[in-house]
Order: structure tokens, then sequence, then C-alpha cells
């Protein structure tokens, strides 16, 4: 794996079969970067695409500790994800269970943080349950950029050839 | 689309023999012994994965003729592919958004610190 990480790239990589494993730095300190993502009073403020709010942000941050998001769409519509922390070491490293309401499966998030110069990298390391899950995420338009209905599905059929 | 039927389709698409039925029927309807010929596995083998895909909805099979030619059924793998991307843009635009707040987190520092 690269100890150099662009920042304001995203990367994602498989490390096996049942895992995903999503890069991205940050031009901020290790401290800042575990706040934004581990207090609720932050984490509406980001997380979720453009157009997303999250209108339901409880977290309890302590491992045995459960976090419950709802995220609302731009149509309105809700969706709504949760999970138990396992492991909890602030500003290094951070275990946590993830389930959608609306999607099958649950996977073990681990996220790293390793700040260098001010720098700080966030390593996300997805495990799920499954790896027909895994495989239908990474190989069917993760990493490469799908066109539209027809082009998009002869693009997937070539990838999962 | 159903959580269950999300799930079929996986699991059908798990299989590197039904993807590769699957990437030969991308090019156009076929019978099971066109869908057979580049296979080594017999032709049991075969039906047995055009079942699992049928059951998925991912293929459909005509009933008028003994043949009975398969064609793709586009909407599950559209959700996937849907699905799949939506995943990625997820993240990639909620790590954009996420530098914008916490640029906007470091310059109220700076400005609190300022005025101390």
């Amino acid at each position: 794996m690269s100890s150099t990480t662009e920042i304001g790239a995203t990367t994602f990589t498989t490390r096996s079969d049942r895992e995903v494993e999503i890069t991205r730095a940050f031009d901020a300190p290790a401290a800042l970067v575990w706040a934004a993502c581990t207090e609720p009073e932050h984490v509406p403020n980001w997380y979720g695409p453009r157009g997303w709010s999250l209108p339901v942000c409880e977290i309890d941050l302590r491992p045995g500790g459960s976090w419950r998001y709802v995220m609302r769409g731009p149509d309105g519509s809700e969706m709504g994800l949760g999970g138990v922390f396992r492991e909890v070491s602030p500003h290094d490293r951070l275990v946590t269970t993830e389930s959608f309401d609306d999607y099958p499966g649950e996977s073990l998030n681990t996220m790293t943080l390793t700040e260098e110069d001010g720098v700080t990298t966030m390593t996300t390391a997805v495990l799920y349950e499954s790896k027909e899950m895994r495989e239908a995420v990474i190989q069917s338009g993760m990493q490469g950029g799908a066109a539209e209905t027809l082009d998009r599905l002869a693009e997937l059929l070539r990838t999962l050839a | 689309m159903t959580t269950d039927a999300l799930t079929l389709t996986f699991s059908a698409l798990a299989d590197p023999t039904r993807r590769a039925i699957l990437s030969r029927l991308s090019e156009g309807p076929a019978t099971v012994k066109e869908i057979s010929a580049p296979f080594t596995i017999s032709g049991p083998a075969i039906s047995k994965h055009l079942r699992v895909l049928e059951r998925a909805g991912l293929i459909a099979r005509g009933r008028a003729a003994q043949w009975r030619p398969c064609r793709l059924e586009a909407a599950p793998l559209k959700e996937v592919a849907e699905w799949a991307d939506g995943y990625r843009r997820f993240w990639e635009e909620s790590y954009e958004r996420l530098d914008d707040y916490l640029r906007d987190l470091q310059r109220k520092e700076q400005g609190n610190e300022q005025h101390h």
C-alpha cells in the first residue's frame, strides 16, 4: 500500500475477497478529523452525498456503544443505518459494525487515522459478511466510471465476466 | 427492489460461470446449446446455472419452441449497478464535504486564537 496519498483523491482497493478499503487524505490534524467523524455536532455537516441531510445522528462513542443515523435525500426519502462500536481509540482507530435498514448484510468497518506533517490519511477497511456482497460492490462500478443504462450494463457485464 | 431480491441477485452474480453466461446473453438471446458451447462443464450443470439466473430474474426463457432461447433481463443488473455506483459516489462526495468542513473548523480555530 502506498504511503503517500494525494489530498482530495479517494481510492478504493480490495485487500481480500470480502474487503474494500477506502483511503482519503485530509489537510487537517488527526484530532480534528476524529472529532468530525465521531461527534454528533460535526457529522451531520458532511456525512452523505451533496443534497443529503442527516436529521438523526446519535453516537454513543464507547466500546459496546451504538450509533444510529437517518439520512434524508433531496427527494425526501429517508434511509437509516447504524451499528455498534467494537473498539474506540481516540484520534487513531475506530472499529464498528454497520448495517443499513434497507440493504442486506452487515459489515465491520475499521477506520484508522495517520497524521504526517499536518495531513491526516484516513483508511476505512470495510469487511463484508460475504464475498458476494463485496464483489457486487467492487466489480460493478466502484472503480469504473460507468455510463447510463445499457452502456453501463454492458460495462458491468464485462467487468463481471 | 426488495432486500431479498437484491440478495438473490448478488448470489446469482457470485459465480463466474453465471457471469460468463450473462455476458454471452448481453450480445443477444441464445439457446441452451449455444450457451453451453464455450464451456467444458456438462449440459445439466449449465441448466442448473440457468435455473439460478432465472430465479433471480436475470434471464427469461422463451416458452414457444423446444429450444427455449434465453435472454437477458436487464432490470436487476441495473439495480445492482446503480447501488454500487451510489456507494462510490456516497464516499467521494461525503469526503469532499468533509474537506470543506475541516477547512471551516480550522479557520474558526485560527479566528479564536487571534481574538485571545
